[in-house]
């Protein structure tokens, strides 16, 4: 197991946020977590990246190391978990090479970090078109292309991905989870949250459904397309 | 014909005397530009940062002289004054991060911009006790060579003063354009949030931002003594808070900004001087800069933040 979770809970003031979640990641699988706006997807993301704070006896684990005793750029540059956010969230003032050379800060093997680049520009051809571009001149999708593959660039152990599918069109999306199916044959295990559910379970091998701060549904990805519930309450059939 | 030619030595005249003046701005003002654009506070205490830089150059510049006088080339004590002083001054920049703001990262605005001028109150006072009330005369670290050309009176200083500035200021640019630690500057000005995510430490931007501040400050503090060679420990108040005019001129957060209104207000008040009685130059060079915000009150290069913005 590479990513441990057990009893996560988080509040916003006194909005209680995650009411206790457990769950684990194995190596080298595509994990999903999908649930309606507001179940508390991205605050789960938000909590192993260690952006917002998690309440006391919750664990959060990375190949037996406690998470909690990094900051996020630690979190980052030291474990190797590498969070792509939600909106992409890009350097729009700087240029693609600039936001895949910075999402690099902490690396020192140049070497690998140039073939790393190498691999991200043949993943996605659009942005070795576009690589002296500021990034905010870029459309929609080729800045989640870029927000993704800095996410490669920076952590490459596991990728957090919030919502990548969202505001892209439907031929681009698939394009996408071609890509970051591409990034997990490479070795990179991930998580994915998804409000596209059917999306979101045809790509994983493994799900969750969170729904209100808990977790509520576990399975077999594909056992979750079948699953009635889920079906009703997530793939409008 | 013969008044033509005198209006033009006059306004040259005075353009030599705008530059150097602007350029003290100009240095200093990028010093808040840069933090702001980096940690979105403005650092009050910046102007007195100035001051103890200008402290710390007085001290190194009469000790190399006195230890180096006669057997080294002047132009060499000058350039280590210089090295040596930056080096020293940033560190002071790198204290006031660590010890003032960084504890009040998440604080409310108002506690870290409070924290900045009782840093500044601090300093002052240090340098009373230290040095004493009594002003001292920071030593010429050149001899000055007075030209003439053509009716325009300038020194070597003035020139020098004039082109250290702008090579400090390429510096910069280049420092900020081309490095990774200007990269991760330029990242924090659009979205410092996002940042760590990169593996970032903004422990270790904030503080080098406060550094490459007051550096650049200090360096300004020497060529000032070079011009005005009096110090006294309140010659960080006025300065301070005129380059903190050109910060906001320029746009909050703009580097490019901050350089072009210094030198702007450089300009202003010297014109000004020229025209009206001087003591009323500051009262019509700041009503301009009023009139100029008016109507453009992002400042020249501010940029729309109005969900970030914070004080």
């Amino acid at each position: 197991m590479q990513l441990k979770i057990e009893n996560l809970r988080v509040s916003y003031g006194n909005i209680k946020a995650l009411h206790g979640i457990t769950f684990s990641v194995e190596a080298g699988e595509i994990l999903t977590i999908i649930g309606a706006n507001g179940a508390g997807k991205s605050t789960i993301l938000r909590a192993i990246s260690r952006m917002i704070p998690s309440e006391p006896g919750s664990i959060l684990e990375f190949e037996g190391e406690d998470i909690l005793k990094y900051s996020t750029d630690k979190v980052v540059s030291k474990l190797g978990i590498s969070h792509v956010p939600e909106g992409r969230r890009i350097f729009g003032n700087l240029t693609v090479t600039e936001n895949l050379i910075l999402a690099c800060f902490a690396r020192k093997d140049t070497q690998k970090i140039n073939k790393n680049r190498k691999w991200v520009f043949d993943l996605f051809p659009r942005l070795e078109e576009r690589k002296d571009q500021l990034a905010g001149t870029l459309s929609g999708g080729e800045q989640q292309m870029l927000a993704v593959g800095r996410g490669y660039m920076s952590g490459r152990k596991i990728m957090l991905l919030d919502e990548p599918s969202m505001g892209l069109a439907p031929l681009l999306m698939l394009e996408m989870f071609d890509a970051l199916r591409e990034i997990n044959k490479s070795g990179t295990t991930i998580l994915l949250v998804e409000q596209n559910a059917r999306l979101a379970l045809k790509f994983a091998q493994r799900g969750y459904v969170i729904e209100n701060g808990s977790l509520v549904l576990e399975g077999p990805a594909d056992e979750l397309l079948v699953n009635p519930e889920v079906k009703k309450a997530y793939l409008g059939a | 014909m013969e008044s033509l030619t005198e209006l033009f030595t006059y306004i040259l005249q005075n353009l030599i005397n705008a530059l150097q003046r602007g350029s003290f701005y100009a240095v200093i003002s990028i010093g808040y530009s840069m933090v702001y654009g980096v940690l979105m506070l403005f650092n009050f205490a910046h102007g007195d940062i100035f001051m103890v830089g200008t402290y710390i150059g007085f001290a190194i510049a009469t000790l190399f002289i006195a230890l180096f006088a006669g057997f080294l080339p002047g132009p060499l004590i000058f350039v280590a004054t210089v090295i040596v002083t930056m080096f020293l001054a940033s560190w002071i920049g790198v204290f006031v991060e660590v010890a003032g703001y960084r504890p009040l990262r998440s604080a409310p605005r108002a506690s870290a911009a409070i924290t900045g001028l009782m840093i500044g109150i601090i300093f002052e006072t240090g340098i009373l006790i230290i040095v004493g009330a009594q002003r001292l005369k920071f030593p010429a670290l050149m001899e000055t060579v007075s030209y003439n050309v053509g009716g325009v009176y300038f020194t070597n200083v003035k020139i020098m003063i004039i082109v250290i500035s702008l090579l400090l200021m390429l510096a910069l640019h280049g420092f900020i354009q081309k490095s990774k630690w200007g990269m991760a500057m330029r990242a924090m000005s659009y979205d410092f949030l996002a940042v760590p995510l990169m593996g970032v430490s903004i422990n270790i931007i904030a503080p080098l931002t406060f550094a490459v501040g007051a550096g650049l400050a200090s360096v300004a503090g020497i060529l000032y003594g070079q011009a005005y060679p009096i110090l006294d420990p309140y010659m960080g108040v006025l300065l301070g808070w005129k380059a903190f005019v050109a910060a906001i001129l320029g746009g909050r957060g703009s580097i490019k900004g901050a350089a072009l209104a210094g030198y702007l207000l450089g300009f202003i008040e010297i014109f000004v001087a020229t025209i009206f009685p001087s003591t009323l130059r500051d009262l019509i060079a700041y009503s301009i800069i009023i009139l100029i915000l008016t109507y453009k009150p992002r400042g020249f290069f501010g940029m729309e933040h109005s969900t970030k913005l914070r004080l």
